[in-house]
């Protein structure tokens, strides 16, 4: 250890580092500054929603709040999140000193400030921020977007070079420098499904790159790839699109499965059953991701046997998932069960990721999508796969490894509380979305009709509530790294394994210069 | 350590070309893919280009009734309609139409038709060997015209399909015509 | 914020006795009901093969649930470290594996089927009695009934809910957002095709209850078709985001007894007939004002008052905009003022009433401009546009 230093003083320290710890805690950092930034404008959204009728903000305005809080929520906070998780923990994991490419991973995480600051920016631009939704369908992306579209686009690719450049560097680092020993199928599922997750972001963000670049073409140089007047198709853009988004959304949902597939055994203190059969099911997931994606485009005018093609492909989707649920289940059955806030989330992401799996299962039937597509019942389902999938998993892992990071202990009734709101708040906020979708309440209106009302007030009250417990979530985490009671001991947990936890509490700035070796 | 980070760099390179290529992927493999799936398919009703017939041979065992619409983007301020909306027509034959256009605004026009058929899998079996909307439209100030369209339903035409319904879309082109002459 | 306890009341008891009678077949075919958990089976036979589709999956999803989450709930309550629970050590089992994957696979094979069934079903359009053109505008629909002589009828649908309803400025009408100036007049009992298209971005049609759901995409046509049973009013809405107004263009389908609809036909066609006849006459100002109040008193009065005073809306009397440039006032009328209450009628009144309409705001209220708007003078308007 002798040769390394510890960190730089003062601010520049955070600029010019290329330790992956620090990374990995400005990851951290910034994606919960996404996160309660895309969380106020939800609230804007709940607000404006709370009652029929316009009572706080124009349609043009809610319009913005729709795409800015997607955009946010997905590219800013829930993706840098993962990342910054991979950072801190996969060398660690797998007993390498740093990441592959130390000098790559700082820039690519100082490119993503200014893209969001730009991103943010543009709702104050003239005209306003992106305002054709999350998905910017075109033409309402191009011919009819505000002139602020150009920043956006900017914007969106700075973000995509960073995500491939993050991904390229946990791929040559997993590929690269597992210590000793620790041959494929030894590796932490967290390291697996990161693996994946970082093939897919390789192979797809170029392609939403490269659908950017098209819209930026036809907005400046006069291309017609998404105009019918030069040759060109509205719906191209959509496959293009989605052949990018549904990739994507396993991106956000792999590794919150491997942070669940590490935190159910330590509680259960039992090995992980199924570890192969995880394995494999991660990575049947990601093959299918690549050939499902019109299911997002059911009622655009497919020939029936494309809508057939992708209905099986879909549905098929289902039988690797349940393998995954069955195997956490059975992880906890005979185990010896305790239930801290990490393992609450935990439990609370098979129960509502399950939910959020059988309404996937409802979407995925093309005739009945019909009735159910750009509904509330959608948001709903989407919401119970990446809230309560990728956010609860992400709480459930700072619980978990907060102590690893800080060499303090965050306060369990705290966290408990923390949990418990969540739960309450989401289940309220997006149960009652099942409904009115079903009834017949399209998505992202600004105004419904009067039968919708009682359920979607009930779920503003609930999104107020669930808005309120991160509050909470950020109160625990800066208690506890200010006033958490100090501890050293390595294992936090007694049913934990891995190599992150041979290492003190907390983790020394340098770690396994020396690569242990693995059994 | 040193094969170590040749294997980083090399690891590197290979994903930072597959980066690469995805990006290329989109504009040289799936713009095209889709383009020629749609010409073949039919998806979205789209027609191919100008169709050569070989020989004609009518099926007067079935007729087909075929309807014609006429759709505008925009502001589109032009007059456009066909000059029948529905006729049936035998498999085979070589049929003939117009569209009637007329240009009321005080100023040239440039204008481009965009077929669409439903339902989408007849597209592949109705062929045009002539069609405005193979060619940019002008139209002087306060200029009318007959568009003509000759057409054929392949006698393949799948027996289920008794109607086809060929619509035009009238986009107003002139600025985007200015733009690439001057 | 006026919250009352009754209502909160009522907030927390509703969901509990509807949940307890959810998912019963009760037709609630007309429109969604205060409280309405499920999808409508709607009037249609597709409609009813959607919903039971839905309803086959939903229960298989709710028995693979209990199963899921029964064996969930038994091992956390079973294997508590806190009541001295030991852990084995286990790890896997192929036969247990293999189960539970051969076993979602058989289920959705047995998914498959009838939904492939539904599906090729939907998708047969042939042997339609009747042929309609919707096109999706920003932000209305227009609808234009195919006819075989080339007469083809067309007219468009706009949202009809007043702008101070919306600015919670006056109580909202039972159909709130859901109602229409001119609804799409259907037969029952005939299977009538739509053809979706756009003007401008993309948008979708949409009408729960007679189960059509089809994107509205510029350039291309799409089609789709129904059936309605039962005569009456079906509700829907634009379910694809357009842009600002996307949650302002409802869809209103009449469905009548084939008479009705032929007689409304015949109307339909007569009307067109005269309003040609109109727009070549020339008023003289007397008439023009005395349609124009008519028109007035039932669609300005509510925001401009009535001496033209103003209110939501701009005063009339004395209105630069009303005494200043023709052109001014028309394109106001036709156009409206976007980011204001002000609509724009362009679509919804013909050029006859909008001619005579802006006559009386130039001549009205002691504006006294002396001038006559003919319609072929907003009709000039529109086309240079």
């Amino acid at each position: 250890m002798g040769e390394h230093h510890g960190p730089a003083k003062g601010i520049s320290r955070w600029f010019l580092t290329t330790n992956h710890k620090d990374i990995g805690a400005l990851y951290l950092w910034f994606s919960f500054a996404m996160f309660l930034l895309g969380g106020s404008f939800a609230m804007i959204i709940r607000a404006e929603l709370f009652q029929p009728g316009l009572q706080l903000v124009e349609p043009e305005f809610f319009n913005q709040m729709t795409t800015m809080h997607g955009l946010v929520m997905v590219f800013g906070a829930i993706m840098p999140a993962f990342v910054g998780l991979a950072n801190y923990m996969i060398p660690m994991m797998i007993g390498a000193p740093d990441m592959a490419l130390p000098r790559m991973n700082n820039w690519s995480f100082w490119i993503l400030p200014p893209a969001f600051t730009i991103l943010a920016g543009t709702l104050f631009m003239e005209g306003g921020g992106p305002n054709f939704g999350w998905t910017f369908y075109a033409p309402l992306s191009t011919t009819y977007a505000p002139p602020s579209v150009t920043f956006f686009i900017f914007g969106v690719h700075i973000m995509g070079l960073s995500s491939i450049m993050g991904a390229i560097n946990i791929i040559a680092t997993i590929v690269n420098m597992r210590a000793p020993g620790m041959t494929y199928m030894k590796m932490p599922l967290f390291v697996w499904t990161w693996l994946i997750t970082a093939f897919l972001l390789v192979a797809v963000m170029p392609v939403l790159a490269g659908a950017v670049t098209m819209m930026l073409m036809d907005i400046h140089f006069g291309t017609s790839f998404f105009s019918a007047a030069g040759g060109g198709d509205p719906v191209l853009f959509q496959h293009i699109f989605w052949f990018f988004g549904h990739p994507e959304v396993y991106i956000i949902i792999l590794p919150a499965f491997g942070v669940v597939s590490h935190i159910i055994p330590a509680f259960s203190r039992k090995p992980l059953f199924g570890y192969d059969s995880m394995v494999y099911a991660t990575a049947s997931i990601a093959f299918l991701s690549f050939i499902v994606w019109a299911h997002h485009m059911y009622t655009v005018g497919m020939p029936v046997a494309g809508e057939l093609f992708f209905m099986y492909a879909t549905t098929l989707i289902a039988v690797p998932t349940a393998a995954k649920v069955f195997n956490w289940i059975t992880t906890m059955f005979r185990g010896s069960l305790s239930f801290e806030t990490p393992m609450l989330f935990a439990i609370g992401f098979v129960v509502l990721f399950t939910i959020g799996g059988f309404t996937g299962l409802m979407l995925s039937i093309a005739p009945a999508d019909f009735q159910y597509h750009d509904t509330y019942f959608v948001v709903a389902h989407f919401h119970y796969t990446m809230v309560a999938g990728a956010i609860f998993a992400m709480s459930a892992s700072v619980y978990y490894w907060i102590h690893k990071w800080t060499g303090r202990r965050y306060n369990e009734s705290m966290g408990k509380a923390h949990f418990w709101i969540s739960f309450l708040g989401f289940n309220l906020t997006f149960f009652p979305q099942h409904f009115v979708g079903l009834a017949g309440m399209p998505r992202r209106i600004p105004d419904y009709a009067l039968q919708f009302a009682d359920f979607n007030m009930m779920s503003s009250i609930g999104a107020f509530i669930y808005g309120a417990s991160q509050l909470l979530f950020l109160y625990n985490v800066i208690a506890t790294i200010r006033s958490g009671k100090k501890d050293d001991t390595a294992k936090t947990w007694d049913g934990a394994e891995g190599l992150e936890w041979e290492v003190p509490s907390p983790a020394p700035y340098h770690t396994f210069s020396v690569p242990p070796q693995v059994k | 350590m040193k094969t170590q980070e040749k294997n980083i760099l090399f690891t590197t390179a290979k994903l930072a070309v597959v980066a690469v290529a995805m990006f290329a992927f989109v504009f040289v493999v799936m713009v095209p893919l889709y383009n020629v799936l749609c010409d073949v398919l039919g998806i979205n009703g789209r027609t191919g280009d100008r169709y050569e017939a070989t020989e004609i041979v009518i099926d007067t065992d079935r007729q087909v009734e075929v309807q014609f619409v006429a759709n505008f983007n925009e502001e589109m301020p032009w007059g456009f309609k066909p000059s029948v909306t529905m006729v049936k027509v035998n498999p085979g034959a070589s049929n003939e139409t117009v569209f009637l256009a007329h240009n009321p605004m005080p100023k040239d026009m440039v204008a481009q038709a965009i077929p669409s058929i439903s339902p989408a899998r007849a597209a592949e079996y109705f062929h045009k060997t002539e069609c405005f909307c193979f060619n940019e439209q002008p139209l002087t100030a306060g200029e009318s015209a007959e568009l003509p369209l000759v057409y054929i339903v392949d006698r393949d035409l799948p027996k289920d399909i008794k109607t086809i319904t060929l619509s035009y879309t009238l986009f107003d082109i002139t600025e985007r015509v200015q733009r690439t002459d001057s | 914020m006026c919250f009352k306890a009754k209502q909160l009341c009522k907030l927390v008891l509703y969901p509990a006795i509807v949940l307890l009678s959810i998912f019963g077949g009760s037709a609630w075919a007309e429109e969604a009901q205060r409280w309405q958990v499920n999808m409508t089976p709607g009037v249609t036979e597709i409609g009813h093969k959607i919903f039971d589709l839905h309803m086959l999956v939903f229960w298989i999803c709710v028995i693979t649930g209990i199963g899921v989450f029964a064996y969930l709930i038994y091992s956390i309550v079973a294997f508590r470290k806190s009541q001295g629970a030991e852990s084995a050590h286990f790890h896997e089992n192929t036969t247990v594996e293999i189960l539970w994957t051969v076993i979602p696979f058989l289920i959705l094979i047995a998914i498959a089927v009838p939904s492939t069934k539904t599906l090729l079903e939907i998708y047969d359009t042939d042997d339609a009695d009747l042929d309609i053109l919707v096109t999706g505008y920003q932000w209305k629909w227009k609808y234009e009934y195919l006819d075989a002589n080339g007469e083809n009828v067309s007219f468009f649908s706009n949202l009809s809910t007043a702008q101070g309803e919306i600015y919670n400025a006056e109580d909202k009408g039972q159909h709130y957002l859901l109602e229409v100036d001119e609804p799409v007049v259907v037969p029952v009992g005939k299977k009538i095709r739509f053809l979706v298209t756009a003007n401008d971005v993309l948008h979708s049609w949409w009408v729960p209850a007679i189960a059509v759901k089809r994107d509205a995409v510029p350039g291309f046509i799409n089609e789709s078709w129904t059936r309605i049973e039962e005569p009456g009013i079906y509700r829907g809405q634009c379910a694809e985001l357009c842009g600002r107004n996307h949650g302002y263009m409802p869809i209103v389908v009449h469905a009548v007894e084939q008479e009705e609809y032929d007689a409304w036909l015949a109307e339909r066609k007569a009307k067109a007939a005269q309003i040609k006849e109109l727009m070549s006459k020339n008023f003289t100002l007397d008439e023009q004002m005395e349609a124009g109040k008519a028109i007035y008193m039932s669609a300005c009065v509510a925001c401009h008052g009535v001496n033209g005073e103003g209110g939501v809306g701009k005063p009339i009397a004395g209105s630069p905009i009303a005494t200043g440039e023709i052109t001014g006032l028309i394109n106001i009328l036709v156009n409206g003022k976007p980011g204001s209450a002000m609509p724009a009628f362009g679509n919804q009144f013909n050029d006859v009433d909008l001619a005579a309409v802006i006559t009386f705001a130039r001549n009205g209220f002691g504006n006294n401009m002396g001038d006559v708007v003919q319609p072929i003078d907003v009709y000039n308007f529109k086309q240079g546009q």
